[in-house]
């Protein structure tokens, strides 16, 4: 889809310097598209600005439909359309419906969570990853800069990346 | 890299503790006039009515067995007609102390609960608030002798089953049911003397829980000074050990001390449903006590992080809590067996207590679900200071809803005179938790996990 894309790609080897690096790198104002990196680093998230995720709001409204999908299922289904006598209660009871509207919440909420992150993160089948570099999934953390955010011209962000401690300064196009 | 902290407890802060103790004692003292001017006429109407109400609440909800359920409420209603050995206005004051009593007792043995579990889990994160749990476990040894003391005033106008007479063969009194069951609390004397198995657990529970407060305490306090791994490596095992001392002690002591008020009724789900009572209780007043030294400018290094986590236990065990209620619940709910719905219908479908048994759900359910699911509720002071009291109220509703209508029947009440006690007993506990705070340093001095925790971020 976003084909012939330039990319200057840095290579960190600790991630305290790659912490450091953001920030430096940020602070010259260039905007970096993508860090990866083989394991959680704490505290990436705040240095790259990004703001916190709205998937929880997403969450609560499946979780929302989920209990009322159920409810209404079971009153429909026991109060109106096929009313059967179970231990002597009355056919639309609240306690019995509890776990599986719980269940249908959960359920709901967490799929709803599952589909919503792939759709935002354009995860879908036959759609290949972009590899910036092969190793972000061993020993090393990968930063990707798209050129077409920056004004600075690809030598002046690769001066930057080493300056900032990049191990390796490489080029990748899509 | 630790400032030495250490909590002040101000002239001004103890001067409001004894006001609201006072305050207290004061709204008791009009409860019982207020209660003493309306009692008479009161029991005699609600007498018959009781009855009455008990059998149509079992005609709705059990159709099938509603013959029995009636003979076997009218017949209870009579056997406790029979002893009633003190006004009813004497047996309320003294559920109401059991109540506040049992309640407090719990927020206290929390304390100690909660840091042998950061122990046993070899939490990090829970390093500078240690000693707020700590403090509060101060409480035990006074519950101690007040739950004794309470027990040996209240004894028969609580507990049905200490009536000499149902165990009396011969007797109109002979309760088949209670003298099976006898042996849990006579043994090895006769039914009908001295509880003397009974007593004993009471005795042995407090002074184990004594024991390893103390252990405990002394370990932590020797790492102030000395440092090293050596006391927390104790500390731990001592845990470990108290640990499944408690697992059975709270079950047992959930039963002597709340079920068998109720003493026909029995639920095997009932020493989770304290415990779960208790510990979200006291995770709240943790929490509550955490955030406001937090606002008054203490523990300088509590963030954001450790009151998440503070805040997600609440979140996390209120729901607990919910779950072992619905547990109890729905199985008696669709089992129907009048001996066992009978303790629901006396709290969803009498006069007194329907609304506090709702009023329950939605104060320690609902409230705190909705309040606290978002990320930045629990990590901000001014929410869990919210959140805390309408948790710690609700629970205190909760037990109120255990141990009042299985003595009271149809003539309980809430009024001033529970309130005041409430409050009586909260400013006792405060004044104690705080005084003992303000004796040790507020956050440990050479803990192992210092550093973990000051580092910790989520």
């Amino acid at each position: 889809m976003e084909s012939n894309k330039n990319f200057v790609v840095g290579i960190f080897n600790d991630e305290d310097v790659l912490l450091h690096a953001v920030e430096g790198i940020r602070g010259k104002g260039v905007k970096i598209q993508e860090v990866f990196s083989p394991f959680p680093v704490h505290g990436l998230d705040e240095v790259l600005g990004y703001k916190r995720s709205r998937l929880p709001i997403a969450a609560f409204l499946f979780g929302m439909t989920g209990t009322s999908l159920a409810l209404l299922m079971q009153i429909w289904m026991l109060g109106y359309d096929w009313p059967m006598i179970i231990g002597g209660k009355d056919h639309a009871s609240l306690p019995p419906f509890i776990p599986v509207t719980f269940e249908l919440t959960v359920l709901l909420a967490a799929f709803g969570m599952v589909i919503t992150f792939f759709i935002v993160s354009d995860m879908k089948p036959y759609k290949w990853p972009r590899q910036f570099d092969l190793r972000s999934t061993d020993d090393k953390h990968v930063m990707a800069i798209d050129l077409a955010d920056n004004k600075l011209s690809k030598d002046e962000i690769g001066q930057i990346l080493k300056d900032n401690g990049a191990s390796e300064v490489n080029e990748k196009n899509f | 890299m630790i400032a030495d902290e250490i909590y002040v407890f101000k002239p001004e802060t103890k001067r409001n503790i004894i006001i609201l103790g006072i305050v207290g004692i004061l709204l008791f003292a009009l409860g019982v006039f207020i209660a003493s001017r309306s009692g008479g006429h009161h029991e005699a109407a609600e007498g018959g009515h009781g009855g009455h109400a008990s059998v149509e609440a079992s005609k709705h909800l059990v159709a099938s067995t509603e013959q029995h359920a009636a003979a076997e409420g009218k017949g209870h209603e009579a056997a406790a007609g029979e002893h009633h050995g003190s006004s009813p206005l004497v047996k309320r004051i003294f559920t109401s102390l059991w109540q506040n009593n049992i309640f407090f007792a719990g927020i206290g043995i929390i304390g100690l609960f909660f840091i042998a579990i950061q122990y046993a889990a070899q939490a990090g994160w829970s390093a500078p608030i240690k000693r707020i749990p700590l403090a509060i476990g101060s409480w035990i040894p006074i519950a101690g002798i007040l739950t004794i003391v309470i027990w040996f005033v209240v004894k028969e106008d609580v507990f049905h089953w200490m009536h000499h007479d149902l165990y009396v063969k011969d007797s109109a009194d002979y309760d088949k049911i209670i003298d099976g069951k006898a042996g849990m609390f006579f043994w090895p004397l006769a039914h009908g003397s001295f509880p003397i198995f009974y007593v004993v657990r009471m005795v042995v529970f407090f002074g184990l829980w004594y024991m390893f407060f103390t252990w405990i305490k002394k370990e932590m306090l020797a790492e102030d000074i000395n440092g090293g791994t050596l006391h927390w490596i104790k500390a731990r095992k001592f845990s470990a050990i108290f640990l499944v001392i408690f697992a059975v002690s709270s079950s047992v002591s959930a039963w002597d001390w709340v079920m068998s008020i109720d003493t026909h009724w029995f639920s095997t789900m009932f020493g989770w449903y304290v415990f779960a009572s208790w510990w979200v209780t006291g995770l709240a007043t943790i929490t509550f006590i955490v955030a406001t030294l937090k606002n008054a400018g203490y523990l300088k290094m509590v963030n954001h992080n450790h009151l998440h986590d503070l805040g997600k236990f609440v979140f996390a065990f209120s729901i607990f809590w919910t779950y072992i209620w619905f547990g109890q619940f729905l199985l008696i709910y669709y089992a129907n067996i009048p001996e066992e719905t009978v303790y629901f219908i006396q709290r969803m479908r009498t006069a007194p207590y329907s609304w506090i048994f709702y009023a329950n759900l939605f104060l320690n359910f609902v409230l705190p679900f909705l309040l606290l699911m978002t990320r930045d509720a629990k990590r901000h002071v001014s929410m869990l200071r919210v959140v805390c009291p309408i948790v710690i109220v609700g629970h205190w509703f909760d037990f109120y809803n255990m141990i009042t209508p299985g003595v009271m029947k149809t003539e309980g009440g809430i009024g001033f005179l529970e309130i005041g006690l409430f409050l009586t007993f909260a400013s006792f506990f405060l004044f104690v938790v705080l005084t003992a705070l303000s004796k040790v340093q507020l956050v440990a001095k050479h803990h192992p996990m210092m550093g973990e925790s000051l580092n910790h971020h989520i």
